[in-house]
């Protein structure tokens, strides 16, 4: 079967059968590899894709049911407001560590400052709690989370994402 | 032309880089294991006048940035950044002008000296890299001010290095690293080379930013799991769900009807769908009708492992491990008696990468692109199944999303090379979380008898314990395992940081049937820990002293454990008086070259429910490379030791192991993670590890707690196997 789905504002032509989660049509057949696999059982959180905006479980949705809704992944969140200020906000408090579980707490986390831009406490556990993180790097999330929220509020959308890092890592697929 | 010269720590040679520039290589000291292996290239070949080496840990290419490159992997501990920073450090350039590149595997260039084979564990990348990178670095740097200052025919001492330039300061002339890498690879290296001193540190000592951060946030890195190369194939596999079952011959049609899977790969002890995405290939994989003939092991079960351990403890053949003193003699003059014995369960890894592994298998090369700590040992394993020489393995090194000791095994290559061995092109090959947490080597099973003689006081005059389990040092590393010891498995047990006047630790080997024991983060720490803070609260408990006090009494001799002990103390505001079920608990260790105290605090609901409030951490690892990253390895290792002493254990019924996914193999999540806070003390003794001793450290922590909030000692983890309503 062939299914025309929208990631990030483009439209894309995928053939696979309409049952196939979202999740293994971004990483296997359009080789968008920063949605992760944990589970398959929507219980780890490291799939988290946007559907019309909010946060869904890429392998447990179906691809037919991503059909006509707009999709956002990772790789197109850096271009997103609330994305970018979480993002800055990650390296600013050197959240990550094996780095695996963040793009898709980086998703949950930007639905939820889309609904809340300043969330209690309470409103981060709510919203977080379906992201695990083996290595444990919780209390940065919250606090990053915080920290994104005064900036994005301040009207501070912010650059060090684009240019702030200029060190890298060389890569070894080739 | 290349120019070795041997130092007391290091051999380090400088040559031509390809296209230009300098390359330095440095050898660490050797303690090759008999399992280790030398590939493609080695300094003493080079230093024979062999062909130049394309393996260093520095590259300066006369154009484009400066790349160093580490040959331990990145799986969060920050090595990335870590390892960089004490070679730019001493080579005078900042992060922000440098690449990091993974090494490639090569156990005579790149052995990490304390784990005998390029091996990223035991939290020793820093401890094993603090001289020798450092030295890279300082003499790389000679060897360019040596070429500035012959280029501008001055006298060197009147050159200095800066951000990646030599200057000349008389003159205001300066030249870049870049500029001088063809003149300074013909130079002599010089046989010795001074160290910054600790005060004129810039970057030593800085949170500096980790480089890997930001791909890591941009969903960009790659890890192995994300490995893709044209034409690549994806396979789902179901490995035998007891250990020794065979799978019977199967009909394959009904997953080849599945749309896009290609193939059914049938291998004895696991099937392989191989299929356009992984998908199609889960879907092929559960089409499938699976019988497996039971093995020798379908009646195990974790009952019946525990009873035979527990015998093994009273009747199995003890090895001492440590004898300080006269235990059975001054046991004689003992006031009373303390003998307890307690156990912890086996634990998956379970990290959120789960296990995979890509190969393109040929006829006359292999490439696997992989997430491993053992390079050379994944490098190996492919060649050996292959048959094929090591030469034409390449191994692309890929980040790991989480290792915890669990890729310090290569089950999942053995796999994905024989699998790999019958696709037609590249294969990625990747386990679901089922078989990730079904078919781990499992942190073992520990037995534990502790046997304590007090004197009128209650304070210890002798300390026994018998620690009997799996030898995980037997199998993965047989040649350390020797007259039946295993010493990792004795390791933080009987002191230090306590100083026992008598001292008996034993050692019984008791391999369980069917069920694979490894490396699980903080290795013999993490359960000795348990064990010995365990009995310090119940000889306190004894003794009617403050459990804080007790350990002052036992620490005097002990000043940097003491230390660490008063500040957690102090932050943790101890003996500040609490409501009723709740509680505050206290551990100390010295682990990995590291003390760590780590006080918490528990409120237990009526119905039993554990919520733990807050953690607090005072650490001393003597000189600190980055104090960002010393703090997130403690905070997440204390999260990552909570977790599994709240939640784990890995059970067996019939041969199989009862979890599956974090339905029942359960994770702290976010709302129940409580804030970790970490004082750093400043320290000029040599580094310690840091990865390891989060988790070692807060189990016991715990335990105490929940006596304190509770009077209920735990002496069997997980906590929620046990009932903890109030009565």
């Amino acid at each position: 079967m062939s299914y025309s789905i929208n990631i990030n504002g483009a439209d894309h032509s995928v053939e696979a059968e309409g049952d196939t989660a979202l999740l293994w049509v971004l990483r296997d057949v359009l080789g968008m590899t920063g949605t992760k696999f944990g589970c398959a059982m929507a219980l780890c959180g490291a799939c988290t894709v946007h559907l019309d905006d909010r946060p869904v479980r890429a392998c447990t949705l179906p691809l037919s049911a991503a059909v006509g809704k707009r999709v956002r992944t990772i790789e197109g969140a850096a271009t997103e407001k609330i994305s970018a200020g979480l993002m800055a906000a990650w390296l600013e408090l050197e959240v990550v560590q094996c780095g695996y579980c963040q793009p898709g707490q980086i998703m949950s986390a930007t639905a939820l400052l889309a609904d809340k831009p300043n969330p209690s406490d309470d409103d981060i556990d709510h919203a977080m709690s379906g992201n695990i993180c083996r290595c444990g790097t919780y209390q940065r999330i919250r606090a990053a989370i915080k920290h994104a929220a005064t900036h994005l509020a301040a009207g501070g959308a912010s650059s060090a994402v684009a240019g702030g890092v200029t060190s890298g890592v060389a890569h070894g697929v080739k | 032309m290349i120019h070795p010269v041997t130092s007391r720590r290091v051999f380090i040679q400088a040559s031509a880089a390809v296209g230009g520039g300098l390359l330095l290589s440095l050898m660490l000291p050797q303690r090759v294991r008999a399992g280790g292996v030398a590939a493609n290239s080695g300094a003493a070949d080079a230093a024979a006048g062999a062909s130049f080496m394309p393996n260093a840990f520095i590259r300066i290419g006369r154009n484009g940035p400066i790349t160093l490159i580490v040959h331990m992997v990145e799986m969060g501990q920050g090595t990335f950044t870590s390892l960089p920073m004490l070679i730019a450090e001493e080579l005078e350039v900042d992060l922000a002008q440098i690449v990091v590149e993974a090494a490639p595997p090569d156990d005579k260039l790149y052995t990490n000296p304390i784990n005998g084979m390029q091996a990223t564990g035991t939290s020793a990348s820093i401890r094993a890299a603090w001289e020798p990178l450092r030295q890279c670095g300082a003499i790389a740097r000679t060897l360019l001010i040596t070429a500035a200052a012959k280029l501008w025919r001055v006298e060197e001492h009147t050159c200095h290095a800066y951000k990646g330039t030599v200057v000349h300061s008389a003159s205001g002339r300066s030249v870049r690293y870049q500029s001088l890498g063809d003149a300074a690879a013909k130079l002599p290296v010089p046989s010795a080379v001074a160290l910054k001193a600790r005060k004129d540190f810039k970057l030593i000592g800085t949170p500096a930013k980790r480089v890997d951060a930001k791909d890591k946030v941009l969903g960009k890195t790659l890890f192995g799991i994300d490995a893709r190369v044209v034409g690549m194939k994806f396979a789902a596999v179901a490995i035998c769900p007891e250990f020794g079952a065979k799978l019977r011959p199967i009909d394959d049609a009904a997953a080849l009807k599945v749309p896009a899977v290609r193939q059914v790969i049938q291998l004895g002890d696991a099937v392989a769908v191989v299929a356009d995405h992984t998908g199609a290939a889960r879907k092929g994989l559960a089409a499938l009708q699976l019988y497996w003939d039971a093995g020798p092991n379908a009646a195990t079960n974790s009952a019946a492992i525990a009873t035979q351990i527990a015998a093994a403890s009273t009747g199995g053949k003890a090895v001492v491990a440590n004898k300080i003193g006269d235990v059975a003699g001054a046991l004689v003059h003992a006031a009373s008696r303390f003998e307890q014995v307690y156990e912890l369960p086996f634990l998956a890894h379970a990290p959120m990468e789960p296990m995979n592994c890509s190969v393109h298998v040929r006829a006359d090369a292999c490439d696997i692109w992989v997430g491993s700590q053992v390079q050379t040992r994944a490098q190996a394993e492919a060649a050996r199944i292959t048959g094929l020489p090591l030469a034409a393995v390449k191994l692309h090194s890929l980040f790991i999303g989480g290792g915890f000791g669990r890729r310090l095994e290569i089950d999942n290559i053995t796999l994905a090379v024989r699998i790999g061995q019958q696709v037609n092109g590249p294969v990625n090959v990747l386990w679901s979380r089922e078989e990730d947490i079904q078919h781990d080597f499992y942190r073992p099973y520990y037995h534990n008898q502790v046997w304590v003689g007090l004197d009128s006081h209650g304070m210890p005059l002798t300390w026994r314990h018998r620690v009997t389990g799996s030898s995980v040092l037997a199998r993965w590393d047989p040649p350390s395992f020797k007259n039946g010891l295993d010493d990792d498995a004795v390791d933080s047990a009987a002191g230090p940081p306590y100083g026992f006047p008598n001292v008996l630790l034993e050692f019984v080997q008791c391999e369980p049937p069917g069920i694979a024991t490894g490396w699980w983060r903080g290795v013999g720490s993490t359960h000795n820990v348990f064990i010995v803070e365990s009995v310090m609260d119940e000889l306190a408990l004894a003794a009617k002293v403050d459990p804080l006090e007790y350990r002052r009494r036992l620490l005097k001799g002990a000043p940097r454990a003491l230390a660490v002990l008063e500040k957690a103390a102090a932050m943790a505001e101890w003996g500040k008086p609490l409501p009723a079920r709740s509680g505050r608990g206290i551990s100390v260790e010295f682990a990995f070259g590291t003390y760590v105290a780590t006080i918490l605090q528990v409120a237990v609901t009526s119905g039993g429910e554990v919520k733990v409030e807050w953690v607090v951490c005072a650490v001393d690892c003597g000189v600190i490379v980055n104090p960002d990253t010393v703090r997130a390895q403690i905070e997440g290792g204390t999260i990552f030791g909570l977790t599994a002493a709240l939640f784990n254990e890995i059970t067996l019924a019939n041969g199989r192991v009862d979890q599956s996914n974090f339905n029942d193999y359960r994770m702290l999540r976010m709302l129940e993670a409580p804030e970790v806070k970490v004082h750093l003390i400043e320290s000029a003794e040599a580094p310690g590890g840091i990865g390891e001793t989060g988790t070692a450290a807060v189990a016991p922590a715990l335990t105490n707690a929940i006596f304190a909030a509770t009077g209920v000692r735990l002496r069997k983890l997980p906590v929620a196997a046990h009932d903890l309503r109030a009565i």
